[in-house]
Formats: C-alpha cells, structure tokens, sequence
C-alpha cells in the first residue's frame, strides 16, 4: 500500500517523554542545528527555500522567500516571533506540537533566528492553554541549560534569547500585526501594510513572523536535506503537514501527511464518518474556508487544488459534520465568534459581523423571510475586501458556502417556523445515558 | 482586595522580573496584567494604575489595553474557572447540551460565580483542542471528551474540594490565582508532569506504525524514522 501518513513532527509524541530534552536528543534532536550553524545564514535560506516549504499558519507564502525580506547589513536590531495563538475554530495542530514536543519548536527557532540575524526571539502563546505555556517555558530553560539557547550557541559566535509571551484571550492577534502591536503592549488591532514586519515589525525593526508549525519543519528540512521535503507532496504543494480531524469522525485527531492527500484517504484511516452515518459538510482548512461536501472528497487537499474546488487549504482543520447537523447552526455559531473577535478597528467588520449574527440568529430559529439570504449575502459581500484584515474577510465563506450548498435547508427553518434538527442526534454521547 | 501600596510592596520583585526580559518595557504590559491577577484574582482600579505606574504610561491607556482581552476580569471570578467550549464543533458534539446542564446544575448564569466563591462559569470560544470535542476547561487546563455527566461530577469535586485532575495537564490542578501566575512567566514546577498525548493526538501516528510509514523517500540512506522531530 502507499504510503499515505508521513509522522515527522508527530513522529515520537507516544515516547512519555516525548517534551523534554533528553527524549528529543534520543529521537535525533538537535542534530540539525550543528548543520545549520556551520552554514552561513545566506544558506540556511536558501536552503529553506529550496525545500518550498509554504508557510502551516494558512496563508501558504514560502517560508524561504519571506526570511528573504528581511534586510541585511543594517543596524537595527531584527526579531522573530513565532505566532502561537492558534484559535481558528477548527485548528488544533500547534497547541499539541507545542504540548507533546516543545524542542523541535525551539531548535527550529535558533536555526530560524540564525538566518534571519535575529538575537530575540518571541513566542506568543494563547494564555488559554496552561500546560502548553508550561511545557514551553520548561523547554527554553532546558535548552538555555544544554547550551542551545544563551550566548555563543555550540562555540559559533552567535547569540539568542527566546521569550515566552502569553496572550490574554483575542483570536486578532493571530494576525500578524496585530500580534506585534499586542507584543508592544497595545491593544491586540492589526496595522495597515506596508510597511510590511520584514522592514518595520516588533519595536519598528525587521522582523519576520512565522506560525508554530512552519518553524517546527525547520530541523527537518536541515537534517533531511530541502530535496527530500520537497520530494514529498505536489507539484506546488510540497512536504508533510499535520491534519486535524475533528467531529463525526469514527477516530478524530492528528494525521501528518503529505499535502495533496485528500479526505478519502484520511477517512480510510481514520474510520470514516461515526458508524450509521454519512458526511454532510466538512471544512478544509478551518471555519475561514468554504464547506465542502461529499463531492470534494477526492480533492488533493493541497493549496492549489482545494483553491481550484473554491475554498482554501487554510490551516488543514478538517472539521466534519454528519446528516445530524443544522448546518444554519453551525454557520451562525462561528458567525458569533467572528463578531466576538472583531477587534472593532474597521466598520465593515465591527458592523457587518453583527448584522450577519442577526440574519443568521432570525434564520436559525424560522424567524425572516427567504429575501434576508440575499440581505446577509449582500452584507457579506460588503464585508470581503473591505475589511481592514483578514478576520473581516473570514465571515462570508461559510456563510456564502452553506448557502449556495444547503438553501432549502435554509427556507425548511422558515416553513418549520424553526430549526427542524433535534440538537441531541448530533452529540457524541447519548444524553440519556450521559444523565 | 489588595491595595496600591500593598500591590507596590507584595510585587515589587517579580515585576522588575517581568519587565526586565523585554528589550522595551512596555512589553511587560500583558504578563503584568497577569500578575495583578495571579495577586488579586482579577484587575481592579489600583491594579490598573500600579502597572500604568511601573510602565510610566496613564491609567486610561492600560484600562483601554486590559478591557481589549477577555482573560482579564474586571471583578472576581471563582477559585476555578470552568469555560465550556461552545462554538459551533464542540457545540453540535455536546457542549451546548453541556453548558445548559452546568447552568442549571450550578444555578448561576454565564460570566457569573456560585455563591460559595468556588466555581464561576462562562462560555469559551474554541480553545484549539477540537479532536477531543468537547471540551472543558478548568483555570485553563483540558478536560477532554465531556459529556453533561462528567462536567457536573467535575464541577462537583471542585465545590468540595476533592482532588481533581485534567484530561491533558499538571497533575495538581492551580487556582485561578496560581493559573495567572504561571500565565505571567513564573512556572509553578508541574510542566514535566501529567499526561501528555492523549490518543487524538496519536491517532495517526498509530496507523503509520502498523503500515511502517515514515517521511524518508524509498531511496532515502539515512534509514531514519522521521529524522529529527
């Protein structure tokens, strides 16, 4: 059979003590960062590069290209940050990364740092996971005290702190300037671009913002050499990346696989959907990304191919739901945490999030008319490309998408005067039995 | 409720700490706000003007910083924090039916505490563990794979003291104050301990075992299972 999984980052998270230092050293850590310091910064890049290994927080831009941007031979200082503050609902690969093995994080960090010329490095963390938080702050002790983090790293000359920053509750700031502005201590909103981090990020100095994931593939890529990540893949989609099954699903969790495997196969081994049911919607990368039904199931699920299908890879937060679910339940709930997490900077999204709450929250319960799905796809329509960032531009595919895939499901709340699902068939645990 | 001037003596040492790690200090703003919980249990009016203090910034604009993030809490919460993930995946999979059961088990409403000062209780929007739906969270700790059941026993034991241990995390469960203190960049020592992946978390990498799947290509001639991690 061929191969369909490829565990690299997840590869040794069954050892019980996969986060510390002396089980990653074991399973072959830290071999990649003697390599990288013996080659020169220039080359760590270009080897990055090489790999095209695209960025794992969603928006897909080579990792390589971006270390690029930033300058060289100037006088300011240059900073990493490392964006932690994984909460797309649906997404949930980081915060076990960071859990199950902290260190692959924090070498790829030195190794990142080194390349960029940065001697501070910044994790911002989401405060809402405590025992991450820890394991994170443990694992920079651990490397401070083996010598990977501190002054004259490994005798190369080069020098690194890496801080440990949690955030305090705001899915905004996993926008990259709004992230930097909430590091600086203001209010979490995101910054007009340009100037784009690589010129004016942290403090105003270069600095290059990468998600969790990205910099965790580092080692590897330097261990294994770029043409063996690049090996792996499609032909513009290249390397493993973790997918996060999550919902109906027989055995949900973490699959790492080659990108451009599709959901066939990740079913297939995953149990398929929970016995006695069939797979009714499904988002590929997170609730940012149009539904996809049965019909995409043999979708390469790699940038260019889920795009092509009409929605986007995003963060490959597989979330499935069955026949069970009101899919106008579902669409408003997320409606509801993108009007929640509106920083409130623009009008657009400040404003239409709550009006599309509204829309939906009259649909749902058979409130309305069938002209208020052409008021809320107007409004979303006035919302994408309008917004000041990308959370903005987050509300309308699910909304957009569900309607065009489920419209009568819509009108049948309408003729039901409410919702025509009964809430405890979609539980995973009977609440009969559950009492 | 801890005073400017108590806040100015008890505090003195760790917020030199905690603003002596960042290349400028206003970054200091947040794991201060933390702190004044880890003391108080939430920021009041003199917790906002001793960080505005430390930081040489007004009282307005550390107000207008700490009222941006839903973690810092304007008034008292319980000893232990229970949020309920209720958007839409942990939602359809029961934490909607969850959170009702809580409500009425605990008499008290969201965003509000039980009487005894022990338990509050709130929604959450999605906290990044969905393969374990649904989820729970005690003082921002998992506690994975709920049902109405399990979340009313939780919440129980932590009414009466009983010892209570997360799905995922420390094996001794923090206070609210002790959870905002580690939050602030002060490990409390419980980050080796406790279960680590639970089998969300190691659902593919089981399958790729039984099939001796690895990342190497077939001609590879480092023979590794994965290479570094």
């Amino acid at each position: 059979m061929t191969t369909i999984l490829t565990p690299a980052l997840t590869a040794y998270w069954d050892q019980p003590d996969s986060f510390t230092m002396e089980g990653y050293r074991r399973d072959g850590g830290y071999r990649a960062l003697p390599k990288a310091l013996a080659m020169s910064p220039d080359e760590v890049i270009a080897t990055v590069k090489e790999s095209v290994l695209r960025g794992r927080g969603g928006a897909g831009f080579p990792t390589g290209v971006k270390w690029g941007f930033l300058p060289k031979g100037d006088s300011k200082p240059h900073y990493l940050v490392v964006n932690a503050d994984e909460s797309e609902p649906g997404a949930c690969k980081d915060i076990p990364t960071m859990m199950n093995n902290p260190q692959v994080l924090i070498e790829g960090i030195v190794i990142a740092s080194y390349a960029i010329r940065a001697n501070t490095a910044f994790i911002y963390v989401r405060g809402e996971v405590l025992q991450v938080v820890r394991r994170l702050q443990y694992a920079v002790a651990q490397a401070r005290e083996a010598g990977f983090v501190g002054s004259n790293i490994l005798g190369s000359g080069f020098d690194l702190d890496i801080i440990v920053h949690t955030g305090a509750g705001a899915y905004i700031c996993g926008e990259e300037t709004a992230l930097l502005d909430s590091l600086e201590g203001k209010r979490g909103q995101p910054r007009l671009k340009p100037p784009f981090p690589a010129a004016s990020g942290v403090y105003a100095c270069p600095t290059n913002v990468n998600n969790v994931e990205s910099i965790a593939s580092v080692p590897w890529i330097i261990e294994n050499g770029a043409s063996d990540f690049a090996s792996l893949g499609t032909e513009k989609s290249k390397g493993f990346g973790i997918f996060s099954l999550s919902g109906h699903v027989t055995t949900s969790g973490q699959y790492e696989a080659p990108l451009g495997t599709t959901l066939r196969e990740l079913l297939g081994l995953a149990g398929g959907i929970r016995a006695g049911h069939r797979l009714k919607f499904w988002t590929p990368g997170g609730s940012s990304t149009p539904l996809f039904t049965e019909k995409q199931l043999d979708v390469p699920l790699d940038y260019e191919s889920v795009a092509a299908a009409g929605s986007m890879l995003g963060t490959r937060s597989v979330q499935l739901f069955d026949e069970t679910t009101c899919v106008v339940r579902v669409v408003l709930r997320w409606a509801e945490f993108y009007e929640h997490e509106s920083c409130g900077k623009c009008t657009p999204c400040r404003e239409g999030s709550y009006w599309v709450v509204q829309l939906l929250d009259d649909l749902e319960h058979g409130r309305g008319s069938e002209a208020d799905l052409d008021k809320l796809l107007d409004i979303c329509t006035n919302i994408t490309g309008r917004a000041f960032c990308a959370l903005g531009d987050s509300i309308e595919p699910s909304v957009k998408s569900s309607i065009a895939f489920f419209r009568d499901e819509y009108l049948e709340h309408l003729r039901n005067g409410g919702c025509p699902f009964d809430p405890a068939a979609s539980t995973l645990f009977t609440l009969e039995s559950a009492r | 409720m801890a005073s400017l001037d108590e806040l100015r003596s008890t505090l003195a040492a760790d917020a030199a700490e905690i603003i002596g790690r960042y290349p400028q200090p206003r970054s200091a703003l947040m794991p201060l706000l933390h702190l004044v919980q880890a003391e108080v249990g939430y920021v009041p009016e003199d917790g906002i003007r001793y960080v505005a203090e430390q930081l040489g910034l007004s009282e307005a604009y550390v107000a207008a910083v700490s009222s941006f993030y839903t973690m810092y809490k304007r008034g008292p919460v319980g000893e232990y924090h229970v949020g309920v993930c209720t958007n839409s995946l942990c939602a359809v999979m029961g934490g909607d039916a969850i959170f009702a059961d809580l409500l009425e088990h605990l008499g008290v409403g969201n965003d509000e505490t039980t009487p005894d000062g022990k338990v509050s209780l709130e929604h959450l929007e999605c906290n990044a563990a969905c393969d374990y739906a649904p989820v729970v969270m005690v003082n921002w700790e998992f506690f994975d794979n709920m049902t109405p059941q399990s979340a009313r026993d939780l919440v129980d034991g932590l009414r009466t003291g009983a010892e209570v241990t997360p799905t995922r995390g420390a094996p001794r469960l923090c206070t609210w104050k002790q959870a905002s203190r580690i939050l602030a960049g002060f490990p409390d020592g419980q980050a080796a301990g406790g279960h680590t992946a639970g089998d969300p978390s190691l659902a593919g990498l089981r399958k790729a075992k039984e099939q001796g799947w690895t990342p190497d290509p077939p001609d590879s001639a480092n023979g590794s299972n994965g290479g570094p991690r």
